[in-house]
C-alpha cells in the first residue's frame, strides 16, 4: 500500500496533442479517488502515466515517496482493471487469476490458494475451469478485478470499469467495487465518465476538462461548492439550469425574475472589470412548488409563474420541466457539457427549465404553475471565465449573502 | 406455412450448393480421372476411365524430370513462405501497432506491387538475373515470389494483428510481465493463428507461379512442376506424355486440396480479411 | 489529417475565455519526442525496412531498368548490334499489327472476363453467405478453383476439348474448337473465369458481411422484394467493397497469361500482351522489344488502377492512414 503523487504531470503526444496539462495531485493511502470528465479529457493518460503504460512527458509521479517516472509497469506493483477487461482469452478463469502470480514466481500451493480466495471473494468459484469467451459480462468483470486484486498490489487502477455492463449490472458492480475496497483498504485510482459512479463511489473526486484538473474534493463539496461552471454543470443529475443574468441597478434580470443580490456579491460586480452579463445556475432539487412550503422557506427564496411543459412522476418526486422565455446562457463549457451529454437530455442549453418538486404537487401538464426557489442555494458564474462568482474561500452562499 | 418455406427454401439453396460443387469439381475431376486411365482408353472421350491404372504415376516418379521439379517446387515455395511471413510479419505489426512516418507510403507501395503487371518484370530481371547469376537457381525465383507475396502478407496479416485485443500486452504488463514475456504468453498465441493462415496463403499464391518460373529458368537446376509439365515426355520420347502430366498434375494438386479441406475457414477468413477495411 | 483549430489560435480576442482551459491540440507541435516515441519511429522503420528493401530492390529497379532497355536495340541473337535508339522500339511495337492485336484480345478478355465474373460472383457469394444447408461444403468446393494450379486447371481444360481425348470436344461440331480463333478465346475465358470467380465471390462475401441484418429486415418490412432489398440495400453498402474487387480482378485479368500458355501457346491470334511481350524475350530473345512491351503495359495497368481510384473513388484497401490501433 502506498500514497500516490502526481507533481506537475504533464503529457504531450508526438502528434500534438496535449493530452494531461500540470495535474498535481496528492493520493493518501487507502485513498478512493475518482478520476471524472467527458470523454477525451485525459483520464485514461493520466491513470496510463501512473501504470506506467504511457511515459510521462514532464513532471514527477511518486508511489510510496519514490520517484517512480522511469520504472517499468512490473516494477510498480500496481493492477489495473481495463474496460475492456483485457481478459487472455486463450486461459482459463483460473489461469487468468493466477497469470500475475505465475509472473511472480510463487509455487503453485500459494497460487492456488490466493486464487481460490479470490474467487470466493468475487463469487467466481464454479467458473474457474471456463475460458472467458464463455463468461457473460458481468462475470468477465468480475474475472479482471479477481486479476487485479489476486497479488495484493499496492494499488489499484481502473479504467472506466463498469462502463461496458447494462445499467441494472452496472449498479449492482458498483456496490460490489466499493465493497471489495473498504475491505481491502487498498490505495485505489478509479476512472470514470459517469458523474453518478463518481458521486456515489469515491473519497474524493478529480474533475478534469481538456487535459487540466477543475476541482477536486469530496463529491458533496464539488455538489455544494464547484468552483466553475464546468464543475457545476457536470455533477448533479439532472444538471444544474443555467440562464442568462443581466446585472441592473443592483440587482440580477432572469427569466425568474428579478434577484436581489447580497452585499458581498454586488461589491464583487462592482469591481472596474466585472462581466455585465452573468449566468446564473441553480439546481433542480432547489425548486419547490409554491403551494407546499411554509413561510420560514419561502422567504429565503423568490417565486415565478411558469407554463409546465412536461411531468415524470418518479414516485418519490417529480421531474417538471417548464417553458422560461428569455436569453439563453451561452458559455464554451456549456456547449462542452451538452456535447458530451448528448444535449438531449442537458437541459441547461435549452429554452427548458428542470425542476424536482415533491410528489405532493398536483401539477399538471399544459397548466401554468407557481413555483418558488432557494435564492441561498443558486450560484453565479462569469461567462468569460467560467469562475463561480459566489463563492467565498472555497463556500458558495447563493446570491444574497452579506 | 413457414415450415413449407423452409423445406422448398432449402431444397432451392441446397440445388444452387450442387451446382457450384459441380462446377467448381468437374475440371478437377477430370484431369485426376485422365490419370488414372490407361493408355488405350485414353482417348475414349469418357469422364470416368472404364481401365484404371497407376501406371503413369509410377512413370513420374520415375523420370527425374519430375521429382526434381517437385523438389524445387516445394524447397522454392516453403522458402519463399517462409521468408515472406517473416518480413511480412515484421511490416505488419509495424503498420498495425507503431506510429512512424512512411507508414502510408509502404502500404501504398505493397498496394503497387499487388497489382503490378508481372510480365513486366519478366525482361529487365531476365537480364539482371543472368548478370547476376541468379538466372535458373532457386534464389533467382525466390526472390520475385517473396516481392510479390509480401503485399498479401502484409495485408493478411495487419488485418489479422488489427483483430488482437492489444489491450492484453498492456494488462500482461500490469500484471508483472517482461515486454518479452507479455510477447511470447499472451500476444503469440493470438497470433500464431494469423501467421498460420497467411503462410498457406502465401504458399498457395508462390505454389501457383507459372510465368516466372518459365521465364527465370532453363533447365531441371530449377524450374518448378509447373513449369516442368510442358517440357514433360512420356516413358519413352515417343509416348504420349498426355498420362503423365496429368499425373504431375494431381500430384500438385494434392496439397491445395488438403489445405482447402482441413483449413477452409482459415482461408477463407485471410482473404476477406484483408480485402475489407480493418 | 488536418487538425481543427482551437479558439485561441483563430480568436485572439476570446483568449480570456479559453485562457482557463489548455490548448488540445495544434500547439506544441515542435514539442521535442520522447525517448519513447523515438524509439518507436525506428523500431517501425526498423521492422518495415527489410520488407520495403526487397520490394524495391525487385521492383522498383527492374522497372527503371527496363525503361533503359527499351530504349535500346538489343537482340541477344545480336548482341553486338546492340546500341542507344531512344523511342525506336515505341515506334516498331506500336506500330505493329501484332501488338494491337494482343491488345485487343487482352481488353476483350478483361472486360468480358470480369463482367462475367460480376454476375457470376455475386451470385457465389450470395450462395455462400446465405444458404441454408452446406455452407462449409460450399465454401470448401468454392476455394478449389482459387488454390489450384493455373497451369494444371489449363491443362484440365485443354484436355477436355481436345478431339478424341475430352469429354467436352464433341460439343463443337467441327471437333477442334481449340483450333479456331473465336471458339478459343471462348475457352480461354471459361478457363479464366472458373478460376477466378471464386476470389471475386470471397471479396464480395467481404462486402456482403457488412450489409447488417436488421437493414435487410427493415427493409422486409418496409415492402422491399428480394431483388430491390437486393439493388437497393445490398448493393450501395456493398459499393466500395465491389469496387476493389474489381479492381483487382481487372488487373489480374490483364495479366492473363498461365491459360493461353497452356490452351493454345497464342497460336491463332489468340496471344495476350503478357503472351506477346514473353515470346519477344524468351523465345525471340529481343530484349529492347520484350523491355517496350513490358513498359507498355506497366502503363496501361498503371492508367487502369489511377482510372478506378480517380473516377470511381475506389478505396484503396489498407490506406485507412489516420486509424490507429
Ligand atoms: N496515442 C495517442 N496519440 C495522440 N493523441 C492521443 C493518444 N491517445 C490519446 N490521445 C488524445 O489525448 C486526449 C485524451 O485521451 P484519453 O486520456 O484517452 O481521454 P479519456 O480517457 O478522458 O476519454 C484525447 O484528445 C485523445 O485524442
Ligand atoms: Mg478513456
Amino acid at each position: 500500500m502506498a500514497d500516490i503523487v502526481l507533481d506537475k504531470v504533464s503529457k504531450s503526444f508526438p502528434d500534438g496533442t496535449v493530452a494531461v496539462q500540470d495535474v498535481d495531485l496528492e493520493i493518501a493511502d487507502g485513498e478512493f479517488v475518482i478520476l471524472v470528465g467527458p470523454s477525451g479529457c485525459g483520464k485514461s493518460t493520466t491513470l496510463n502515466m501512473i501504470a506506467g503504460l504511457e511515459d510521462i512527458s514532464s513532471g514527477e509521479l511518486r508511489i510510496a515517496g519514490q520517484r517512480v517516472n522511469d520504472k517499468a509497469p512490473r516494477d510498480r506493483d500496481i493492477a489495473m482493471v481495463f474496460q475492456s477487461y483485457a481478459l487472455y482469452p486463450n486461459m482459463t478463469v483460473r489461469e487468468n487469476m493466477a497469470f500475475p502470480l505465475r509472473l511472480a514466481k510463487l509455487d503453485k500451493e500459494t497460487i492456488n490458494a490466493k486464487v481460490d480466495e479470490a474467487a470466493k471473494v468475487l463469487e467466481l468459484t464454479s467458473l474457474l475451469d471456463r475460458k472467458p469467451a464463455n463468461l457473460s459480462g458481468g462475470q468477465r468483470q468480475r474475472v479482471a478485478m479477481g486479476r487485479a486484486i489476486v497479488r495484493q498490489p499496492k494499488a489499484f487502477l481502473m479504467d472506466e470499469p463498469l462502463s461496458n455492463l447494462d445499467a441494472k449490472l452496472r449498479v449492482q458492480m458498483r456496490t460490489v467495487v466499493s465493497r471489495l475496497q473498504k475491505q481491502l483498504g487498498t490505495t485505489t485510482v478509479y476512472v470514470t465518465h459517469d458523474q453518478t459512479e463518481a458521486m456515489t463511489l469515491g473519497d474524493r473526486v478529480v474533475i478534469m476538462r481538456g487535459g487540466a484538473v477543475q476541482q477536486v474534493g469530496p463529491p458533496q463539496e464539488l455538489y455544494d461548492h464547484p468552483r466553475n461552471l464546468f464543475v457545476a454543470g457536470f455533477i448533479g443529475s439532472p444538471s444544474m439550469n443555467f440562464l442568462h443574468a443581466a446585472v441592473q441597478d443592483g440587482s440580477l434580470r432572469t427569466a425568474l425574475g428579478d434577484v436581489p443580490l447580497g452585499d458581498r456579491v454586488r461589491r464583487e460586480l462592482e469591481a472596474a472589470d466585472a462581466p455585465r452579463e452573468l449566468i446564473l445556475g441553480i439546481r433542480p432539487e432547489h425548486f419547490e412548488d409554491a403551494e407546499l412550503i411554509d413561510d420560514d422557506t419561502r422567504r429565503r427564496g423568490l417565486e415565478f409563474d411558469a407554463p409546465v411543459e412536461i411531468v415524470e412522476s418518479m414516485g418519490s418526486d417529480k421531474y417538471v420541466y417548464f417553458t422560461v422565455e428569455g436569453e439563453r446562457a451561452s458559455a464554451a463549457e456549456l456547449e462542452e457539457l451538452a456535447a458530451d451529454a448528448g444535449s438531449a437530455d442537458f437541459a441547461g442549453a435549452g429554452g427548458n427549465l428542470v425542476t424536482r418538486l415533491s410528489a405532493e404537487s398536483p401539477v399538471a401538464e399544459g397548466q401554468s404553475r407557481r413555483v418558488w426557489f432557494n435564492l441561498e442555494k443558486i450560484h453565479l458564474f462569469d461567462p468569460g471565465t467560467g469562475r463561480n462568482l459566489t463563492l467565498h474561500e472555497g463556500r458558495a452562499a447563493g446570491a444574497l449573502a452579506d | 406455412m413457414a415450415v413449407e418455406t423452409t423445406t422448398r427454401a432449402k431444397l432451392r439453396w441446397g440445388l444452387l450448393d450442387v451446382l457450384v460443387v459441380v462446377f467448381a469439381l468437374i475440371p478437377v475431376l477430370w484431369i485426376a480421372s485422365l490419370s488414372f486411365k490407361t493408355p488405350a482408353t485414353l482417348t475414349d472421350g469418357k469422364f470416368f476411365p472404364r481401365e484404371w491404372t497407376l501406371d503413369n504415376y509410377k512413370t513420374i516418379f520415375e523420370t527425374d524430370q519430375f521429382v526434381r521439379a517437385l523438389i524445387n517446387s516445394i524447397g522454392i515455395a516453403l522458402i519463399a513462405t517462409l521468408v515472406a511471413v517473416v518480413l511480412g510479419a515484421m511490416a505488419a505489426y509495424a503498420i498495425s501497432r507503431l506510429d512512424f512516418p512512411g507508414k502510408g507510403l509502404l502500404v501504398g507501395v505493397s498496394l503497387l506491387i499487388a497489382m503490378f503487371p508481372q510480365v513486366s518484370l519478366v525482361s529487365p530481371l531476365f537480364e539482371i538475373e543472368r548478370q547476376l547469376g541468379l538466372f535458373d537457381t532457386w534464389p533467382g525465383l525466390i526472390l520475385p515470389y517473396i516481392t510479390f507475396a509480401l503485399p498479401l502478407a502484409i495485408y493478411t496479416l495487419s488485418a489479422f494483428f488489427k483483430q488482437i485485443p492489444w489491450d492484453l500486452e498492456k494488462a500482461a504488463k500490469m500484471d508483472g510481465a517482461t515486454q518479452a514475456q507479455a510477447f511470447r504468453r499472451v500476444i503469440a498465441p493470438l497470433a500464431a493463428p494469423g501467421l498460420f493462415t497467411t503462410a498457406i496463403l502465401v504458399f498457395i499464391f508462390c505454389w501457383n507461379d507459372f510465368l516466372f518460373a518459365i521465364s527465370l529458368t532453363s533447365t531441371e537446376r530449377s524450374r518448378t512442376v509447373p513449369a516442368a509439365l510442358s517440357f514433360f515426355t512420356g516413358a519413352s520420347q515417343f509416348e504420349d506424355p498426355t498420362g503423365a502430366i496429368c499425373a504431375a498434375a494431381v500430384v500438385i494438386t494434392v496439397p491445395i486440396i488438403l489445405f482447402v479441406l482441413f483449413f477452409q475457414r482459415r482461408i477463407v477468413s485471410g482473404l476477406t480479411s484483408g480485402a475489407v477495411k480493418g | 489529417m488536418t487538425l481543427p483549430a482551437t479558439p485561441t489560435d483563430t480568436a485572439p480576442e476570446k483568449s480570456s475565455a479559453s485562457a482557463s482551459v489548455p490548448t488540445q491540440r495544434g500547439s506544441r507541435r515542435t514539442a521535442p519526442l520522447s525517448e519513447n516515441k523515438k524509439a518507436e519511429r525506428k523500431l517501425g522503420w526498423l521492422l518495415c525496412a527489410p520488407a520495403a528493401l526487397v520490394m524495391v530492390a525487385v521492383t522498383a529497379y527492374p522497372i527503371i531498368y527496363s525503361v533503359w532497355l527499351s530504349l535500346q536495340r538489343y537482340d541477344l541473337r545480336f548482341p553486338d548490334q546492340r546500341e542507344f535508339i531512344g523511342l525506336e522500339n515505341y515506334v516498331t511495337v506500336l506500330t505493329n499489327e501484332f501488338w494491337w492485336t494482343a491488345f485487343g484480345v487482352t481488353a476483350l478478355i478483361t472486360v468480358v472476363t470480369v463482367a462475367v465474373e460480376l454476375v457470376l460472383g455475386m451470385g457465389l457469394a450470395l450462395i455462400m453467405h446465405r444458404t441454408l444447408v452446406g455452407r462449409g461444403i460450399v465454401r470448401t468446393s468454392a476455394l478449389i478453383p482459387y488454390g489450384i494450379v493455373t497451369v494444371v486447371a489449363a491443362f484440365s481444360w485443354r484436355y477436355a476439348w481436345t478431339p478424341g481425348t475430352g469429354y467436352l470436344a464433341d460439343l463443337f461440331s467441327d471437333g477442334a474448337p481449340l483450333t479456331e480463333r473465336a471458339s478459343s478465346l471462348a475457352i480461354i475465358m471459361l478457363a479464366e473465369i472458373w478460376k477466378t470467380t471464386p476470389f471475386m465471390a470471397l471479396l464480395l462475401m467481404a462486402g456482403l458481411a457488412l450489409v447488417p441484418e436488421d437493414l435487410l429486415k427493415a427493409a422486409s418490412t418496409d415492402g422491399a422484394t428480394a431483388w430491390q432489398r437486393f439493388t437497393k440495400v445490398m448493393l450501395p453498402v456493398m459499393k466500395p467493397a465491389i469496387l476493389v474487387a474489381l479492381l483487382f480482378r481487372t488487373l489480374d485479368a490483364f495479366r492473363v497469361f498461365d491459360n493461353i500458355f497452356v490452351l493454345t501457346a497464342g497460336g491463332n491470334e489468340t496471344s495476350s500482351v503478357s503472351m506477346l511481350a514473353y515470346n519477344n524475350l524468351i523465345r525471340g530473345l529481343n530484349l529492347g522489344i520484350g523491355s517496350t512491351m513490358s513498359v507498355l503495359i506497366f502503363i496501361t495497368v498503371a492508367i487502369i488502377a489511377f482510372v478506378f481510384v480517380k473516377l470511381f473513388g475506389t478505396a484503396a484497401p489498407g490506406s485507412d492512414d489516420g486509424e490507429r490501433r
